[in-house]
């Protein structure tokens, strides 16, 4: 039972942090980034080629150099996210909307097979994997890098929190979210904050992506197109443009699978999430904490 | 003595209309005789060569492209997008499979089935979702399209990951294609019958029909609900039921489609509905041009022989496609053959410039003595 709680909170804190991206780019553009399960796979593999780069110089990988590799991974898939949203997203941003999501679409496959050209479609073994003697704690099994990854997680999210509520720069994002054209009036930069959220965005996505790739020990070039999906589900879950939603949702959304993966067996699991997703949107479309949106034309 | 009431007068119009075009270069004229002329050529080519490879690899160009027009409908028209579509397929095809392989029905005979798998399918997953923004929709369709995937890949039924095998192939009241046939002389082998069945109902049925429907009341509903909800809503559309509407022939249509591949292929397996394909079909008509009946062909001919044609730039080619939508969607929106183009060398109709006049007549102006406005 608590072994259940567990792995549901560990799932949950990897679909939080990429939720938070999706979360805040669909907040304040409106726009779904397909891609942005892409960029989790790009952190990974950019941690792969880091990480061959740096145990070469360093010998063996170890805790304080995955941080390192962590940092530089999240930098690079920060950066190409402002690229993509240059690129691609930028010239469409008046345009209708099922022209913006086509073109998201486009990106995802577009970062989803430049991967596979260039690293080949079989899964790569990731060079660090963590592993630790399991501590029992109430009957459930804990390893050691699995609270690691959850305080980085953590960390990661209270640091956002902090940004977006008490800097000058979150601030302007959330009025760029209540108003797009009222705050350009009021003197905010509003192609700059949308680059800056896409950049955090995609590095909150790189970051979960290094960790995933640390903890599992396996990546490849499709490994985003789920993750992107039970994001987004997750988002939904807690109330998508909602920052605390996205977490909420991302820990409701790993403790589901949990206790649905032991009812019904691993492979219903994908299948349980979504249905979720579906009955989410059914009888609560806004979320756990979304407040009703009215529409405006 | 009855007071004369003086009559309204409608404003008299500021344009005549321009008379229809006609003669040979008229562009729906000669549109309908390149559409002939292209059918009777398919019709006629297996006379000229008629080997398996190149026979197998029209026919499934022709499936894509009564899957290509399935979802035009759904996001040319009503402007829905739809990530999930190969998943009717996948309804389709399995639901023909499971029926002719376990229960021994023929293929006519599994059609209705299919359909009422698929409309059942389709307001499921419309149903709910369609009230809601429109990208929620996306994104419900991508996972319904895994759940219909891993549910065929995990249930005894459908055979699992092995998928079935031996579906046979249409038979008509005892006479099966796999009987051959002989007209004249000329022996037909069941793949080319095959081929002619898919020429004839496919295609013609696909095409005809969803271009007919695009053009009819309701057609003209998706487009105004595509363009502008509320406007539409308040000139007296249901939005919700005709995005609905739209919805569901769009599941028949790929639910049909899954049939005929499923006798196409004799196999079936969960490996054929990945999202990947679902992308492939969403490309065809996007690249084409989102509700052009011409552009859709075009748009589902390329991708489906595109591997074909460019065998060793096969591994390049999703990349390719990924860029290409990209790139489609930034610089020409519309596609390669957009929904109002018109061949360059065609008649068109001229609309004369509009006078800068005074304000429009209003209507009840009452006339002055002189029998002017």
């Amino acid at each position: 039972m608590f072994q259940l709680i567990w792995n549901g909170l560990f799932v949950g804190s990897f679909y939080a942090l990429v939720a938070l991206g999706y979360s805040m780019v669909y907040g304040i553009i409106k726009l779904l980034n397909f891609a942005h399960g892409d960029l989790y796979m790009l952190g990974s593999f950019i941690a792969f080629v880091v990480l061959g780069g740096l145990t070469g110089l360093f010998g063996i990988g170890s805790i304080p150099i995955l941080l390192l590799v962590l940092l530089i991974s999240m930098l690079l898939t920060g950066g190409i996210g402002v690229l993509i949203e240059r690129v691609a997203y930028r010239p469409l941003r008046t345009s209708p909307r099922l022209a913006a999501l086509i073109t998201a679409v486009g990106v995802s496959f577009t970062i989803e097979y430049a991967v596979r050209q260039i690293f080949g479609a079989s899964p790569k073994v990731f060079p660090v994997q963590l592993e630790g003697a399991p501590l029992d704690v109430l009957g459930a099994r804990i390893t050691l890098p699995q609270i690691v990854l959850m305080l980085v997680a953590a960390v990661l999210m209270f640091a956002l929190q902090r940004y977006v509520m008490h800097s000058r720069e979150g601030r302007a994002m959330r009025a760029i979210a209540l108003d797009q054209k009222a705050s350009l009036l009021m003197g905010v930069n509003v192609n700059r904050v949308i680059s800056r959220t896409f950049f955090i965005g995609s590095a909150l996505a790189g970051a979960a992506g290094v960790m995933a790739a640390a903890y599992y020990g396996t990546i490849d070039f499709l490994m985003g197109f789920v993750i992107g999906l039970k994001a987004f589900t997750a988002a939904v879950i807690g109330g998508i443009g909602n920052l605390y939603g996205a977490m909420l949702g991302g820990i409701v959304l790993g403790l589901l699978e949990s206790f649905g993966t032991s009812w019904f067996g691993g492979q219903w699991r994908d299948v349980f999430a979504f249905g979720f997703l579906i009955l989410f949107l059914v009888f609560r479309p806004t979320g756990l904490l979304g407040e009703r949106v009215v529409e405006r034309v | 003595m009855a007071k004369t009431i003086p009559r309204l007068q409608a404003p008299a119009p500021i344009l005549e209309r321009p008379p229809a075009v006609s003669g040979l270069l008229a562009p729906a004229r000669f549109m309908k005789l390149v559409a002939a002329l292209l059918f009777v050529g398919a019709a006629v080519l297996p006379f000229i060569t008629a080997t398996p490879y190149l026979i197998s690899i029209l026919t499934s160009a022709m499936i894509y492209i009564v899957l290509a027009m399935g979802l035009n409908v759904v996001v040319g028209y009503a402007g829905l997008l739809d990530l999930g579509y190969i998943a009717f397929m996948a309804v389709g095809a399995y639901t023909s499979g499971i029926l002719t392989t376990q229960f021994g029905l023929s293929m006519l005979e599994t059609i209705p089935f299919v359909v009422l798998a698929c409309v059942v399918a389709g307001v499921i997953i419309g149903g709910p979702t369609l009230r809601l923004r429109s990208d929620y929709l996306a994104i419900v369709t991508l996972g319904f399209g895994e759940i219909i995937r891993i549910t065929a890949n995990n249930l005894q039924v459908t055979g699992g990951p092995s998928g079935i095998h031996g579906i046979p192939t249409w038979s008509f009241f005892g006479w099966s294609f796999a009987d051959g046939l002989e007209i004249g002389g000329i022996q037909f082998t069941s793949k080319i019958l095959f081929y002619y069945f898919v020429l004839f109902v496919g295609i013609g049925l696909a095409v005809v029909a969803v271009s007919r429907l695009g053009k009819g009341k309701l057609g003209r509903a998706w487009k105004s609900v595509r363009d502008d909800e509320d406007v539409s809503e308040a000139m007296g559309i249901n939005g919700y039921k005709t995005k609905l509407m739209a919805y569901i022939i769009g599941a028949i249509w790929g639910g049909f489609a899954g049939t005929l591949m499923a006798g196409h292929l004799s196999a079936i397996s969960p490996n054929s509905f990945e999202f990947l394909y679902s992308a492939l079909v969403l490309m065809a008509v996007v690249l084409g041009g989102m509700g052009s009946t011409p552009g859709v062909i075009l748009g589902a001919l390329f991708v489906s022989l595109a591997p074909e044609l460019l065998r060793d730039f096969s591994e390049w080619r999703f990349l390719l496609f990924g860029v290409l939508l990209v790139v489609t969607m930034v610089f020409r929106p519309k596609g390669i053959w957009p929904a109002t183009a018109v061949l360059p060398f065609l008649k068109k109709r001229e609309i004369p410039q509009v006078p800068p006049t005074e304000a429009v007549g209003v209507v009840g102006v009452e006339e002055d003595e002189e029998g002017k406005r």
